[in-house]
Protein backbone atom coordinates (compact mmCIF):
# COMPACT_ATOMS: atom_id res chain seq x y z
CA UNK A 1 0.00 0.00 0.00
CA UNK A 2 1.42 3.48 -1.02
CA UNK A 3 3.06 5.06 2.28
CA UNK A 4 0.48 7.78 1.93
CA UNK A 5 -2.50 5.98 2.17
CA UNK A 6 -0.90 4.52 5.19
CA UNK A 7 -0.78 7.40 7.00
CA UNK A 8 -4.43 8.53 6.31
CA UNK A 9 -5.64 5.38 7.98
CA UNK A 10 -3.14 5.81 10.56
CA UNK A 11 -4.69 9.26 11.18
CA UNK A 12 -8.29 7.72 11.31
CA UNK A 13 -7.44 5.06 13.57
CA UNK A 14 -5.64 8.48 16.11
CA UNK A 15 -9.51 10.00 15.32
CA UNK A 16 -11.22 7.03 16.51
CA UNK A 17 -8.77 6.73 19.44
CA UNK A 18 -9.28 10.12 20.76
CA UNK A 19 -13.20 9.76 19.92
CA UNK A 20 -13.39 6.80 22.03
CA UNK A 21 -11.60 7.69 24.96
CA UNK A 22 -13.83 10.67 25.10
CA UNK A 23 -17.11 9.18 24.78
CA UNK A 24 -15.77 6.72 27.29
CA UNK A 25 -14.64 9.75 29.66
CA UNK A 26 -11.99 6.80 30.36
CA UNK A 27 -9.30 4.84 28.83
CA UNK A 28 -5.77 4.97 28.22
CA UNK A 29 -4.74 7.71 24.85
CA UNK A 30 -1.12 7.73 25.18
CA UNK A 31 0.11 4.42 24.81
CA UNK A 32 -2.91 4.11 22.26
CA UNK A 33 -1.60 7.30 20.15
CA UNK A 34 2.12 5.61 20.40
CA UNK A 35 0.92 2.25 18.73
CA UNK A 36 -1.18 3.58 15.82
CA UNK A 37 1.01 3.55 13.21
CA UNK A 38 2.68 0.16 14.16
CA UNK A 39 -1.00 -1.30 14.26
CA UNK A 40 -1.37 0.39 11.09
CA UNK A 41 1.27 -1.36 9.38
CA UNK A 42 0.83 -4.60 10.97
CA UNK A 43 -2.72 -5.09 10.06
CA UNK A 44 -2.72 -3.62 6.37
CA UNK A 45 0.59 -5.14 5.38
CA UNK A 46 1.59 -7.60 7.36
CA UNK A 47 -1.19 -10.06 8.55
CA UNK A 48 -3.93 -11.30 6.64
CA UNK A 49 -6.83 -10.56 8.56
CA UNK A 50 -9.96 -9.86 6.75
CA UNK A 51 -13.79 -10.79 7.34
CA UNK A 52 -13.99 -14.13 6.27
CA UNK A 53 -10.74 -15.48 8.71
CA UNK A 54 -11.64 -12.94 11.41
CA UNK A 55 -12.40 -16.01 13.89
CA UNK A 56 -9.69 -18.10 12.27
CA UNK A 57 -6.55 -19.84 14.01
CA UNK A 58 -5.21 -20.33 10.77
CA UNK A 59 -3.68 -16.92 10.07
CA UNK A 60 -1.20 -14.99 11.54
CA UNK A 61 -2.08 -13.70 15.11
CA UNK A 62 -2.08 -10.42 16.92
CA UNK A 63 -0.97 -10.22 20.79
CA UNK A 64 -2.34 -7.28 22.27
CA UNK A 65 0.27 -7.62 25.65
CA UNK A 66 -0.17 -3.43 26.66
CA UNK A 67 -4.04 -4.28 26.90
CA UNK A 68 -4.36 -0.95 27.99
CA UNK A 69 -3.65 0.53 24.34
CA UNK A 70 -7.36 -1.42 23.44
CA UNK A 71 -8.75 1.61 21.50
CA UNK A 72 -5.96 1.44 19.15
CA UNK A 73 -6.72 -2.15 18.57
CA UNK A 74 -10.82 -1.37 18.35
CA UNK A 75 -9.36 1.56 16.61
CA UNK A 76 -7.51 -0.35 13.15
CA UNK A 77 -9.90 -3.28 13.30
CA UNK A 78 -13.19 -0.55 12.68
CA UNK A 79 -10.85 0.93 10.06
CA UNK A 80 -10.29 -1.68 8.63
CA UNK A 81 -14.50 -2.71 8.55
CA UNK A 82 -14.03 -5.50 11.10
CA UNK A 83 -15.79 -4.34 14.13
CA UNK A 84 -19.32 -4.54 14.50
CA UNK A 85 -19.80 -2.76 16.93
CA UNK A 86 -20.15 1.04 17.28
CA UNK A 87 -16.79 2.64 18.80
CA UNK A 88 -18.46 5.02 21.11
CA UNK A 89 -19.95 1.91 22.98
CA UNK A 90 -16.08 1.45 24.20
CA UNK A 91 -15.78 0.63 28.22
CA UNK A 92 -20.16 1.02 28.24
CA UNK A 93 -22.04 -1.62 29.91
CA UNK A 94 -23.08 -4.19 27.41
CA UNK A 95 -20.45 -3.22 24.58
CA UNK A 96 -18.10 -5.61 23.23
CA UNK A 97 -15.44 -3.48 23.77
CA UNK A 98 -14.42 -4.16 27.11
CA UNK A 99 -11.72 -1.45 29.11
CA UNK A 100 -9.21 -4.33 27.74
CA UNK A 101 -9.79 -6.74 25.01
CA UNK A 102 -11.76 -9.74 25.94
CA UNK A 103 -12.02 -12.16 23.30
CA UNK A 104 -14.66 -13.75 24.82
CA UNK A 105 -16.79 -10.57 23.72
CA UNK A 106 -15.39 -9.09 20.64
CA UNK A 107 -14.49 -11.32 16.88
CA UNK A 108 -10.90 -10.34 15.80
CA UNK A 109 -9.23 -10.25 19.42
CA UNK A 110 -7.12 -12.81 19.15
CA UNK A 111 -6.49 -13.52 23.11
CA UNK A 112 -7.83 -11.46 25.89
CA UNK A 113 -5.11 -9.11 27.60
CA UNK A 114 -5.30 -6.60 30.30
CA UNK A 115 -2.76 -7.43 33.11
CA UNK A 116 0.41 -6.60 31.99
CA UNK A 117 3.47 -9.18 30.96
CA UNK A 118 0.54 -11.98 30.42
CA UNK A 119 0.36 -11.51 26.84
CA UNK A 120 3.99 -11.78 25.62
CA UNK A 121 4.13 -15.32 27.81
CA UNK A 122 0.79 -16.28 25.87
CA UNK A 123 2.01 -15.55 22.60
CA UNK A 124 4.97 -18.35 23.01
CA UNK A 125 1.90 -21.26 23.67
CA UNK A 126 0.30 -19.43 20.70
CA UNK A 127 4.08 -19.71 18.68
CA UNK A 128 4.30 -23.20 20.13
CA UNK A 129 1.47 -24.27 19.05
CA UNK A 130 2.14 -23.38 15.40
CA UNK A 131 5.34 -25.19 15.34
CA UNK A 132 3.86 -28.07 16.93
CA UNK A 133 1.45 -27.94 13.89
CA UNK A 134 3.74 -27.34 11.30
CA UNK A 135 1.69 -23.89 10.24
CA UNK A 136 3.33 -21.57 8.58
CA UNK A 137 1.94 -18.76 10.56
CA UNK A 138 3.45 -15.87 12.74
CA UNK A 139 2.04 -14.44 16.36
CA UNK A 140 2.78 -10.44 17.26
CA UNK A 141 3.03 -9.77 19.98
CA UNK A 142 3.19 -5.61 20.86
CA UNK A 143 4.69 -5.04 24.54
CA UNK A 144 5.13 -2.42 26.18
CA UNK A 145 8.12 -0.64 27.60
CA UNK A 146 7.47 -0.39 31.20
CA UNK A 147 5.18 -3.51 30.91
CA UNK A 148 8.95 -5.23 30.49
CA UNK A 149 9.78 -4.59 34.64
CA UNK A 150 7.34 -7.36 34.47
CA UNK A 151 9.38 -10.91 35.10
CA UNK A 152 6.98 -12.58 33.35
CA UNK A 153 7.78 -10.79 30.09
CA UNK A 154 11.56 -11.81 30.83
CA UNK A 155 10.28 -15.65 31.09
CA UNK A 156 8.67 -15.46 27.91
CA UNK A 157 11.40 -14.20 26.63
CA UNK A 158 13.78 -17.03 27.72
CA UNK A 159 11.30 -19.73 26.56
CA UNK A 160 10.65 -18.26 23.09
CA UNK A 161 14.39 -18.03 22.69
CA UNK A 162 14.65 -21.78 24.37
CA UNK A 163 12.26 -23.07 21.62
CA UNK A 164 13.40 -21.11 18.88
CA UNK A 165 10.65 -19.67 18.05
CA UNK A 166 11.14 -17.30 14.75
CA UNK A 167 7.41 -17.72 13.86
CA UNK A 168 6.98 -15.02 16.76
CA UNK A 169 7.86 -11.25 16.48
CA UNK A 170 7.69 -9.15 19.28
CA UNK A 171 7.43 -5.50 18.96
CA UNK A 172 8.45 -3.26 21.89
CA UNK A 173 6.38 0.34 22.05
CA UNK A 174 9.38 2.60 23.42
CA UNK A 175 7.72 5.56 24.14
CA UNK A 176 9.59 5.61 27.48
CA UNK A 177 7.36 6.57 29.50
CA UNK A 178 4.90 4.68 32.16
CA UNK A 179 1.88 6.46 34.70
CA UNK A 180 4.69 7.62 37.20
CA UNK A 181 6.77 9.14 34.81
CA UNK A 182 9.95 8.17 32.39
CA UNK A 183 10.49 4.68 32.75
CA UNK A 184 14.42 4.96 33.67
CA UNK A 185 13.07 6.65 36.75
CA UNK A 186 10.74 4.80 38.12
CA UNK A 187 12.23 1.58 37.20
CA UNK A 188 15.23 1.15 34.49
CA UNK A 189 14.41 -1.97 32.44
CA UNK A 190 17.02 -0.32 30.00
CA UNK A 191 19.11 -1.14 28.14
CA UNK A 192 16.17 -2.83 26.24
CA UNK A 193 18.98 -3.66 22.95
CA UNK A 194 21.25 -5.44 24.73
CA UNK A 195 19.35 -7.62 27.31
CA UNK A 196 16.90 -8.70 24.69
CA UNK A 197 20.48 -9.65 22.33
CA UNK A 198 21.45 -11.68 25.83
CA UNK A 199 17.95 -13.49 25.80
CA UNK A 200 18.74 -14.49 22.23
CA UNK A 201 16.48 -12.67 20.30
CA UNK A 202 17.55 -11.32 16.76
CA UNK A 203 16.78 -7.22 17.88
CA UNK A 204 15.77 -4.44 15.25
CA UNK A 205 15.02 -0.89 15.77
CA UNK A 206 12.75 1.64 13.76
CA UNK A 207 11.27 4.54 14.10
CA UNK A 208 7.54 3.39 15.06
CA UNK A 209 5.98 6.49 13.49
CA UNK A 210 7.57 6.44 10.30
CA UNK A 211 6.56 4.02 7.66
CA UNK A 212 9.40 3.52 5.75
CA UNK A 213 11.28 2.65 8.40
CA UNK A 214 8.41 0.19 9.92
CA UNK A 215 8.53 -1.37 6.42
CA UNK A 216 12.34 -1.89 6.32
CA UNK A 217 12.62 -3.88 9.76
CA UNK A 218 9.43 -5.87 8.52
CA UNK A 219 11.20 -6.74 5.23
CA UNK A 220 14.13 -7.44 7.37
CA UNK A 221 13.02 -10.04 10.22
CA UNK A 222 11.64 -12.19 6.66
CA UNK A 223 15.80 -13.33 6.33
CA UNK A 224 15.91 -17.42 7.70
CA UNK A 225 17.16 -17.35 11.42
CA UNK A 226 16.05 -19.79 13.80
CA UNK A 227 15.75 -17.20 16.71
CA UNK A 228 12.35 -14.60 17.53
CA UNK A 229 12.57 -11.52 16.71
CA UNK A 230 12.04 -7.92 18.67
CA UNK A 231 11.52 -4.93 17.31
CA UNK A 232 12.37 -2.22 19.48
CA UNK A 233 10.18 1.01 18.12
CA UNK A 234 10.80 4.13 18.91
CA UNK A 235 7.95 6.32 19.62
CA UNK A 236 6.10 9.23 21.45
CA UNK A 237 3.44 8.77 23.73
CA UNK A 238 0.55 10.34 22.83
CA UNK A 239 1.91 10.92 19.32
CA UNK A 240 -0.41 12.97 16.83
CA UNK A 241 -2.09 15.23 19.52
CA UNK A 242 0.52 18.28 20.45
CA UNK A 243 -0.37 18.10 23.81
CA UNK A 244 -0.84 14.64 24.47
CA UNK A 245 2.40 13.82 23.67
CA UNK A 246 5.66 13.39 25.76
CA UNK A 247 3.78 13.36 28.58
CA UNK A 248 2.90 10.81 31.08
CA UNK A 249 -0.43 12.23 32.30
CA UNK A 250 -2.15 11.60 29.30
CA UNK A 251 -1.54 7.78 29.97
CA UNK A 252 -5.27 7.08 31.10
CA UNK A 253 -7.38 10.45 31.35
CA UNK A 254 -9.69 11.69 28.78
CA UNK A 255 -9.46 14.69 27.32
CA UNK A 256 -12.46 17.18 28.00
CA UNK A 257 -14.57 18.50 25.35
CA UNK A 258 -12.53 21.96 24.90
CA UNK A 259 -9.24 19.29 24.29
CA UNK A 260 -11.79 16.75 22.74
CA UNK A 261 -11.91 19.82 19.62
CA UNK A 262 -8.37 20.83 19.77
CA UNK A 263 -7.39 17.00 19.24
CA UNK A 264 -9.71 16.23 16.34
CA UNK A 265 -8.99 19.63 14.95
CA UNK A 266 -5.56 18.45 14.80
CA UNK A 267 -5.70 15.20 13.77
CA UNK A 268 -8.17 16.30 10.77
CA UNK A 269 -5.30 19.17 9.63
CA UNK A 270 -2.69 16.65 10.04
CA UNK A 271 -0.09 17.70 7.31
CA UNK A 272 0.41 14.14 5.30
CA UNK B 1 -3.68 -51.70 48.23
CA UNK B 2 -2.11 -48.74 48.11
CA UNK B 3 -1.80 -46.77 45.01
CA UNK B 4 -0.69 -43.19 43.66
CA UNK B 5 -2.89 -40.51 42.42
CA UNK B 6 -0.47 -39.18 40.33
CA UNK B 7 0.27 -42.42 38.83
CA UNK B 8 -3.19 -42.18 37.33
CA UNK B 9 -2.69 -39.11 36.01
CA UNK B 10 0.34 -39.89 34.31
CA UNK B 11 -1.55 -43.45 32.95
CA UNK B 12 -4.49 -41.40 31.29
CA UNK B 13 -2.11 -38.91 29.76
CA UNK B 14 -0.93 -41.45 27.91
CA UNK B 15 -3.60 -42.50 26.91
CA UNK B 16 -5.62 -39.40 26.29
CA UNK B 17 -2.31 -38.39 24.31
CA UNK B 18 -2.39 -41.90 21.95
CA UNK B 19 -5.79 -41.15 21.54
CA UNK B 20 -5.98 -37.03 20.30
CA UNK B 21 -2.63 -35.63 18.69
CA UNK B 22 -4.15 -32.11 19.94
CA UNK B 23 -3.04 -33.31 24.01
CA UNK B 24 -0.19 -31.48 25.49
CA UNK B 25 1.32 -31.27 28.40
CA UNK B 26 3.13 -28.99 30.38
CA UNK B 27 5.37 -29.06 33.57
CA UNK B 28 7.99 -26.13 35.55
CA UNK B 29 10.82 -28.91 36.47
CA UNK B 30 8.88 -31.76 38.61
CA UNK B 31 7.59 -34.16 35.27
CA UNK B 32 8.76 -36.87 37.11
CA UNK B 33 6.81 -36.52 40.31
CA UNK B 34 4.03 -34.62 38.42
CA UNK B 35 4.23 -37.38 36.27
CA UNK B 36 3.48 -35.49 32.78
CA UNK B 37 6.95 -36.69 31.74
CA UNK B 38 4.70 -39.67 31.02
CA UNK B 39 3.31 -38.49 27.80
CA UNK B 40 6.88 -38.27 26.17
CA UNK B 41 6.12 -42.24 25.94
CA UNK B 42 3.48 -41.35 23.33
CA UNK B 43 5.25 -37.90 21.77
CA UNK B 44 8.01 -36.90 23.42
CA UNK B 45 7.45 -33.46 21.02
CA UNK B 46 4.02 -32.90 22.83
CA UNK B 47 5.73 -32.28 26.59
CA UNK B 48 7.07 -28.87 27.38
CA UNK B 49 9.39 -28.24 30.94
CA UNK B 50 8.19 -24.36 31.20
CA UNK B 51 11.80 -24.62 33.76
CA UNK B 52 11.35 -23.17 36.96
CA UNK B 53 8.98 -20.47 35.75
CA UNK B 54 5.05 -21.23 36.53
CA UNK B 55 3.73 -17.98 35.54
CA UNK B 56 4.94 -18.81 32.11
CA UNK B 57 4.04 -22.14 32.05
CA UNK B 58 0.69 -21.00 32.76
CA UNK B 59 0.83 -18.31 30.10
CA UNK B 60 2.21 -20.57 27.45
CA UNK B 61 0.06 -23.21 28.43
CA UNK B 62 -2.97 -20.40 27.83
CA UNK B 63 -1.58 -19.64 24.27
CA UNK B 64 -1.55 -23.22 22.98
CA UNK B 65 -5.19 -23.49 24.44
CA UNK B 66 -6.23 -20.36 22.63
CA UNK B 67 -4.56 -22.52 19.59
CA UNK B 68 -7.11 -25.20 20.06
CA UNK B 69 -4.78 -27.76 21.93
CA UNK B 70 -5.92 -29.55 24.90
CA UNK B 71 -3.48 -29.11 27.61
CA UNK B 72 -2.47 -30.16 30.60
CA UNK B 73 -0.24 -27.54 33.79
CA UNK B 74 1.11 -29.62 36.30
CA UNK B 75 3.57 -28.71 39.24
CA UNK B 76 3.31 -29.09 43.14
CA UNK B 77 -0.49 -27.63 43.92
CA UNK B 78 1.70 -24.86 46.16
CA UNK B 79 3.66 -23.65 42.79
CA UNK B 80 0.66 -24.79 40.27
CA UNK B 81 -2.10 -22.72 42.48
CA UNK B 82 -0.34 -19.90 44.07
CA UNK B 83 2.91 -18.87 42.03
CA UNK B 84 0.71 -18.29 38.89
CA UNK B 85 -2.40 -17.38 40.22
CA UNK B 86 -3.26 -13.81 38.55
CA UNK B 87 -2.02 -15.37 35.12
CA UNK B 88 -4.81 -18.68 35.55
CA UNK B 89 -7.12 -15.73 36.53
CA UNK B 90 -6.40 -13.44 33.59
CA UNK B 91 -5.35 -15.67 30.78
CA UNK B 92 -7.15 -18.75 31.78
CA UNK B 93 -10.37 -18.57 33.63
CA UNK B 94 -11.04 -15.27 32.16
CA UNK B 95 -11.19 -16.34 28.80
CA UNK B 96 -12.38 -19.85 29.38
CA UNK B 97 -9.47 -21.99 27.95
CA UNK B 98 -9.26 -25.27 27.64
CA UNK B 99 -6.57 -26.08 30.54
CA UNK B 100 -6.82 -28.41 33.01
CA UNK B 101 -4.54 -27.98 35.82
CA UNK B 102 -3.12 -31.30 37.22
CA UNK B 103 -1.67 -29.97 40.67
CA UNK B 104 0.13 -33.02 42.79
CA UNK B 105 1.67 -33.07 46.40
CA UNK B 106 -1.78 -31.15 47.62
CA UNK B 107 -1.73 -30.74 51.36
CA UNK B 108 0.61 -31.19 54.71
CA UNK B 109 0.90 -34.82 53.39
CA UNK B 110 4.03 -33.82 51.66
CA UNK B 111 5.44 -34.50 54.66
CA UNK B 112 9.19 -33.53 54.96
CA UNK B 113 9.21 -30.36 52.62
CA UNK B 114 7.48 -28.25 55.20
CA UNK B 115 5.06 -25.47 55.11
CA UNK B 116 6.57 -23.63 51.76
CA UNK B 117 5.48 -27.04 49.98
CA UNK B 118 2.28 -28.23 51.50
CA UNK B 119 -0.61 -26.47 49.63
CA UNK B 120 -3.73 -25.76 52.37
CA UNK B 121 -5.44 -22.75 50.28
CA UNK B 122 -5.19 -23.89 46.86
CA UNK B 123 -9.34 -25.11 46.47
CA UNK B 124 -10.11 -21.75 48.32
CA UNK B 125 -8.42 -19.88 45.35
CA UNK B 126 -9.10 -21.69 42.79
CA UNK B 127 -12.95 -22.25 43.72
CA UNK B 128 -12.99 -18.23 44.16
CA UNK B 129 -12.55 -18.22 40.39
CA UNK B 130 -15.32 -17.81 37.68
CA UNK B 131 -15.67 -20.66 34.87
CA UNK B 132 -13.29 -22.68 36.77
CA UNK B 133 -13.38 -26.35 37.87
CA UNK B 134 -12.47 -28.09 40.85
CA UNK B 135 -11.92 -31.62 41.75
CA UNK B 136 -10.29 -33.15 44.60
CA UNK B 137 -9.56 -37.06 43.72
CA UNK B 138 -9.06 -39.83 46.67
CA UNK B 139 -7.58 -42.72 45.44
CA UNK B 140 -6.35 -44.33 41.73
CA UNK B 141 -9.04 -45.31 39.64
CA UNK B 142 -11.45 -42.89 40.86
CA UNK B 143 -8.22 -40.33 38.95
CA UNK B 144 -8.45 -42.38 36.05
CA UNK B 145 -11.46 -41.73 35.72
CA UNK B 146 -11.37 -38.11 36.47
CA UNK B 147 -8.56 -37.05 34.15
CA UNK B 148 -10.51 -38.74 31.34
CA UNK B 149 -13.81 -37.01 32.29
CA UNK B 150 -11.96 -33.58 32.22
CA UNK B 151 -10.46 -34.45 29.22
CA UNK B 152 -14.24 -33.91 27.67
CA UNK B 153 -15.11 -30.67 29.39
CA UNK B 154 -14.06 -27.78 27.26
CA UNK B 155 -12.86 -24.91 29.94
CA UNK B 156 -10.28 -24.86 32.89
CA UNK B 157 -10.82 -27.14 35.62
CA UNK B 158 -8.25 -27.70 38.53
CA UNK B 159 -7.77 -31.44 39.57
CA UNK B 160 -5.69 -31.54 43.43
CA UNK B 161 -3.84 -34.70 44.06
CA UNK B 162 -1.30 -36.13 46.87
CA UNK B 163 1.85 -36.96 46.91
CA UNK B 164 1.88 -40.00 48.72
CA UNK B 165 0.02 -43.36 47.80
CA UNK B 166 -3.28 -43.72 49.35
CA UNK B 167 -5.70 -46.50 49.91
CA UNK B 168 -7.94 -47.95 47.13
CA UNK B 169 -11.84 -47.27 47.57
CA UNK B 170 -12.86 -48.19 43.98
CA UNK B 171 -11.99 -50.82 41.44
CA UNK B 172 -11.39 -50.69 37.99
CA UNK B 173 -14.96 -51.97 37.61
CA UNK B 174 -16.39 -48.65 39.61
CA UNK B 175 -17.86 -46.21 37.85
CA UNK B 176 -18.50 -42.39 38.84
CA UNK B 177 -21.11 -39.50 38.42
CA UNK B 178 -18.70 -37.00 39.35
CA UNK B 179 -21.81 -34.26 39.13
CA UNK B 180 -22.88 -35.92 42.73
CA UNK B 181 -21.75 -36.42 45.83
CA UNK B 182 -21.08 -39.91 46.66
CA UNK B 183 -22.32 -41.80 49.65
CA UNK B 184 -19.38 -45.04 50.44
CA UNK B 185 -21.32 -45.75 53.87
CA UNK B 186 -24.97 -45.22 54.98
CA UNK B 187 -25.39 -44.78 58.73
CA UNK B 188 -27.27 -42.63 60.85
CA UNK B 189 -28.08 -39.24 62.91
CA UNK B 190 -23.57 -38.36 61.58
CA UNK B 191 -22.64 -37.00 57.99
CA UNK B 192 -18.85 -36.71 57.13
CA UNK B 193 -18.57 -35.12 53.89
CA UNK B 194 -14.22 -36.30 53.26
CA UNK B 195 -12.66 -35.43 49.90
CA UNK B 196 -8.90 -36.18 48.78
CA UNK B 197 -7.01 -38.13 51.78
CA UNK B 198 -9.28 -37.77 54.51
CA UNK B 199 -11.62 -40.11 52.22
CA UNK B 200 -10.07 -43.15 53.51
CA UNK B 201 -9.63 -41.66 57.28
CA UNK B 202 -13.43 -40.97 57.10
CA UNK B 203 -13.78 -44.83 56.00
CA UNK B 204 -11.44 -46.28 58.78
CA UNK B 205 -13.32 -43.82 61.74
CA UNK B 206 -16.52 -45.69 60.37
CA UNK B 207 -15.04 -49.00 60.74
CA UNK B 208 -13.57 -47.89 64.24
CA UNK B 209 -17.29 -46.23 65.26
CA UNK B 210 -18.93 -49.27 63.91
CA UNK B 211 -17.32 -51.50 66.48
CA UNK B 212 -18.42 -49.55 69.06
CA UNK B 213 -22.25 -49.35 67.86
CA UNK B 214 -22.03 -45.95 65.84
CA UNK B 215 -22.94 -46.18 62.45
CA UNK B 216 -21.96 -43.21 60.31
CA UNK B 217 -22.67 -41.78 56.77
CA UNK B 218 -19.42 -41.22 54.85
CA UNK B 219 -19.79 -39.38 51.98
CA UNK B 220 -17.03 -38.28 49.26
CA UNK B 221 -17.37 -35.03 47.29
CA UNK B 222 -15.20 -35.07 44.24
CA UNK B 223 -16.48 -32.16 42.94
CA UNK B 224 -15.95 -29.14 44.86
CA UNK B 225 -17.05 -26.46 42.30
CA UNK B 226 -19.58 -27.08 40.96
CA UNK B 227 -21.13 -28.35 44.11
CA UNK B 228 -23.80 -30.99 44.29
CA UNK B 229 -25.82 -28.56 46.81
CA UNK B 230 -28.93 -30.69 46.55
CA UNK B 231 -27.14 -33.77 47.12
CA UNK B 232 -25.18 -32.00 49.78
CA UNK B 233 -27.98 -30.09 51.93
CA UNK B 234 -30.12 -33.26 51.60
CA UNK B 235 -27.93 -35.04 53.37
CA UNK B 236 -27.01 -32.61 56.37
CA UNK B 237 -31.27 -32.29 56.45
CA UNK B 238 -31.35 -36.06 56.76
CA UNK B 239 -28.32 -36.31 59.33
CA UNK B 240 -28.33 -34.72 63.41
CA UNK B 241 -24.59 -34.29 63.02
CA UNK B 242 -22.65 -33.14 60.11
CA UNK B 243 -18.58 -32.76 59.53
CA UNK B 244 -16.53 -31.59 56.65
CA UNK B 245 -12.95 -33.38 56.74
CA UNK B 246 -10.34 -31.95 54.45
CA UNK B 247 -6.54 -31.84 54.06
CA UNK B 248 -6.95 -28.23 53.61
CA UNK B 249 -7.85 -24.83 55.81
CA UNK B 250 -11.69 -24.88 56.85
CA UNK B 251 -11.56 -21.53 54.87
CA UNK B 252 -13.11 -21.74 51.97
CA UNK B 253 -12.51 -25.49 50.74
CA UNK B 254 -15.08 -28.09 51.51
CA UNK B 255 -16.36 -26.74 54.58
CA UNK B 256 -16.63 -23.10 52.84
CA UNK B 257 -17.91 -24.41 49.72
CA UNK B 258 -20.80 -26.82 51.82
CA UNK B 259 -21.40 -24.36 54.71
CA UNK B 260 -22.04 -21.67 51.82
CA UNK B 261 -24.75 -24.17 49.93
CA UNK B 262 -25.96 -25.14 53.46
CA UNK B 263 -26.80 -21.29 54.65
CA UNK B 264 -29.29 -20.81 52.47
CA UNK B 265 -31.81 -22.96 53.80
CA UNK B 266 -29.81 -24.30 57.30
CA UNK B 267 -31.18 -27.87 58.92
CA UNK B 268 -28.87 -29.37 61.11
CA UNK B 269 -25.54 -28.16 62.41
CA UNK B 270 -21.87 -28.47 60.45
CA UNK B 271 -18.84 -28.80 61.88
CA UNK B 272 -15.25 -28.11 60.25
CA UNK B 273 -12.71 -30.81 60.57
CA UNK B 274 -9.50 -29.84 58.56
CA UNK B 275 -6.41 -26.71 59.07
CA UNK B 276 -7.65 -24.37 61.39
CA UNK B 277 -5.93 -21.63 60.07
CA UNK B 278 -2.50 -22.82 59.84
CA UNK B 279 0.28 -23.50 58.35
CA UNK B 280 1.45 -27.15 57.64
CA UNK B 281 5.49 -28.22 58.99
CA UNK B 282 7.94 -31.08 58.66
CA UNK B 283 7.60 -34.59 59.40
CA UNK B 284 7.11 -37.72 57.71
CA UNK B 285 3.39 -37.21 56.38
CA UNK B 286 1.73 -39.49 58.83
CA UNK B 287 2.90 -37.83 61.57
CA UNK B 288 2.08 -34.04 59.95
CA UNK B 289 -1.30 -35.43 59.62
CA UNK B 290 -1.91 -36.56 62.79
CA UNK B 291 -0.66 -33.42 64.44
CA UNK B 292 -3.23 -31.84 62.30
CA UNK B 293 -5.91 -33.86 63.26
CA UNK B 294 -6.41 -35.12 59.85
CA UNK B 295 -6.72 -38.90 60.36
CA UNK B 296 -9.20 -41.18 61.44
CA UNK B 297 -8.85 -41.56 65.47
CA UNK B 298 -8.94 -37.80 65.83
CA UNK B 299 -12.36 -37.91 63.84
CA UNK B 300 -13.95 -40.74 65.94
CA UNK B 301 -13.12 -38.40 68.86
CA UNK B 302 -14.80 -35.21 67.85
CA UNK B 303 -17.65 -37.07 66.43
CA UNK B 304 -18.07 -38.92 69.86
CA UNK B 305 -17.55 -35.50 71.84
CA UNK B 306 -20.44 -34.08 69.80
CA UNK B 307 -22.70 -36.49 70.39
CA UNK B 308 -22.25 -36.81 74.03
Amino acid sequence: MDKLELKKHARNVRKKIIEMVYAAQSGHPGGSLSAADILTYLYYEVMDVNKDNLESKDRDRFVLSKGHASPALYGILDEMGLLEEDITSFRQIGSKLQGHPSMEFLKGVDMSTGSLGQGASVAVGMALANKLDGVPYRVYCLVGDGECQEGLVWEALMAAHNYHLNNLVYILDYNDLQIDGRIEEVMDPTPFKEKFEAFGLRVYECDGHDFDDIESVFKAIEKDDDRPAMIIAYTIKGKGVSFMEGQAQWHGVAPNAEQYQEAMTELSEEVI
Amino acid sequence: MLHETRAAYGEILQELAALDKNVVAFDADLSKSTKTAEIKKVDPKRHFNAGIAEANMMGMAAGMAVSGKLVFASSFAVFASGRPYEIIRNSIAYPKLNVKICATHAGVSVGEDGASHQAIADIAIMRALPNMRVYVVSDYYETKALIRHVAKIDGPCYVRMQRGKSEDIYDESSTFDFDKVRVLNKGKDICVFACGLMVQEALRAAAILKKEGIDITVCEVVSIKPLDEKGVTDLIAAHKYNFTFEEHSIIGGLYGAIAEAASKAPTNPLYPLGLNDVFGSSGKAKDVLEKYGLCADHLVKVIKEKIK
